[in-house]
């Protein structure tokens, strides 16, 4: 096809997309305004029915419970995934004292970094806990606090610690970590079965008060697994990338 | 159906605690930063400041959703987009990097096309 008519039918193509995509726009709602009924409804029975005042947590972790265990099961796969194509293949090997070679002439973090790292190390983790402990209660979930818990390994690491991140997260613990989260979620439907409802039905107390951390039954418990679960899947890909890029040298 | 038509016509909006055109010109804003800084971040060629445009793009769009009454998806962004993300396609081109060093075309990268 000579260039000629390789524009043509180029420009005949990209006019077709943007007649569809105007036609498309214009059938848009209004900008703010939402035409489902389902958002609506939620909003109004979303919290006296779980007493969960995060309602966007509710419907994670409550009416649509079931796509998210899809969901974490992604997230799952794809740590397995990323940890089988970054094994040590068989013509790889790990450099020579690559753990000493490391620590005398690996990258240097500069002090202002180590230090502004270290002071951040604590409340990281903080707020990694809160915000996946408190899904029932305001705008936050397992997802959220699991990756920020994560991001406080990797600070560990960005202060110039390899070696400090690889013991703070070794693999078998973070393995089974993310095996009990991915697990632990599941394990709640399957309990809500056993007693005969349906899957990831909420069979535990609601509590009393709407808000309150206490409250909202399988929501809280379902949002901790799913921490649990995200933050391992994250450490467990970054410490992966990290012996590869620092550790591993390349085929002999 | 008249139950959900009978919802649906009380739909729950939560105000603003600011005036609204202060909020309109703030989402405005917010709208043309991202759309800049997605068109920032195809057009940088460099990998690496490609990957800082990246982060600071998902900072933004955080922002975007904030103001768009979505903390949810706030946090979501803040930490995958503006965080985990560029630090994994760093970490790939750390690596990348590394194999490539002694090799003659390893350095072609660094400059700009």
């Amino acid at each position: 096809m000579s260039v000629r008519t390789r524009t043509w039918v180029f420009l005949a193509g990209i006019a077709g997309l943007a007649a569809c995509y105007v036609w498309a726009l214009t059938g848009l709602p209004g900008f703010g305004n939402y035409p489902g009924p389902y958002g609506d409804i939620l909003n109004h029975v979303a919290v006296a029915q779980t007493n969960a005042t995060g309602v966007v947590s509710a419907i994670n972790f409550e009416y649509r419970g079931f796509d998210t265990v899809g969901e974490e099961f992604i997230l799952f796969i794809t740590a397995v995934g990323v940890s089988t194509v970054l094994r040590h293949l068989r013509d790889e090997h790990e450099e020579p004292d690559g753990q000493e070679a490391l620590t005398a002439t690996g990258p240097e973090s500069s002090d202002t970094l180590r230090q502004a790292t270290i002071l951040f190390i604590g409340p990281v983790l903080v707020m990694g806990w809160y915000l996946g402990l408190h899904a029932q209660t305001s705008p936050s979930g397992g997802f959220q606090g699991g990756v920020v818990l994560a991001t406080a390994f990797l600070l560990i690491y960005l202060a110039g610690q390899f070696l400090v991140f690889r013991r703070f997260s070794p693999v078998a613990i973070v393995d089974a970590t993310g095996a009990i989260g991915a697990g632990g979620f599941a394990a709640v439907g399957v309990a809500a079965m056993l007693q005969g409802l349906p899957y990831l039905d909420n069979f535990l107390p609601l509590g009393t008060v709407p808000g309150a951390v206490s409250s909202s039954g399988t929501i809280a418990l379902i949002s901790f697994f799913v921490g649990l679960e995200v933050a391992a899947a994250f450490v467990l890909m970054v410490s992966e990338l990290l012996a590869q890029t620092l550790l591993v040298g390349g085929r002999r | 159906m008249s139950y959900l038509a009978s919802i649906s016509q009380g739909a729950v909006h939560t105000p603003y605690t600011v005036p609204t055109p202060m909020m309109d010109a703030l989402q405005v804003c917010l709208l043309v930063l991202v759309a800049a800084g997605a068109t920032a971040v195809v057009l940088i060629r460099v990998p690496v400041r490609q990957v800082l445009a990246l982060s600071l793009y998902g900072l933004l769009l955080a922002a975007l959703f904030l103001a768009f009454q979505a903390p949810d998806v706030t946090l979501s962004e803040l930490t995958v987009g503006a965080v985990i993300l560029p630090v994994l396609v760093m970490l790939a081109l750390a690596k990348v990097r590394a194999q490539g060093s002694g090799h003659p075309s390893g350095d072609k990268r660094e400059r700009d096309p």
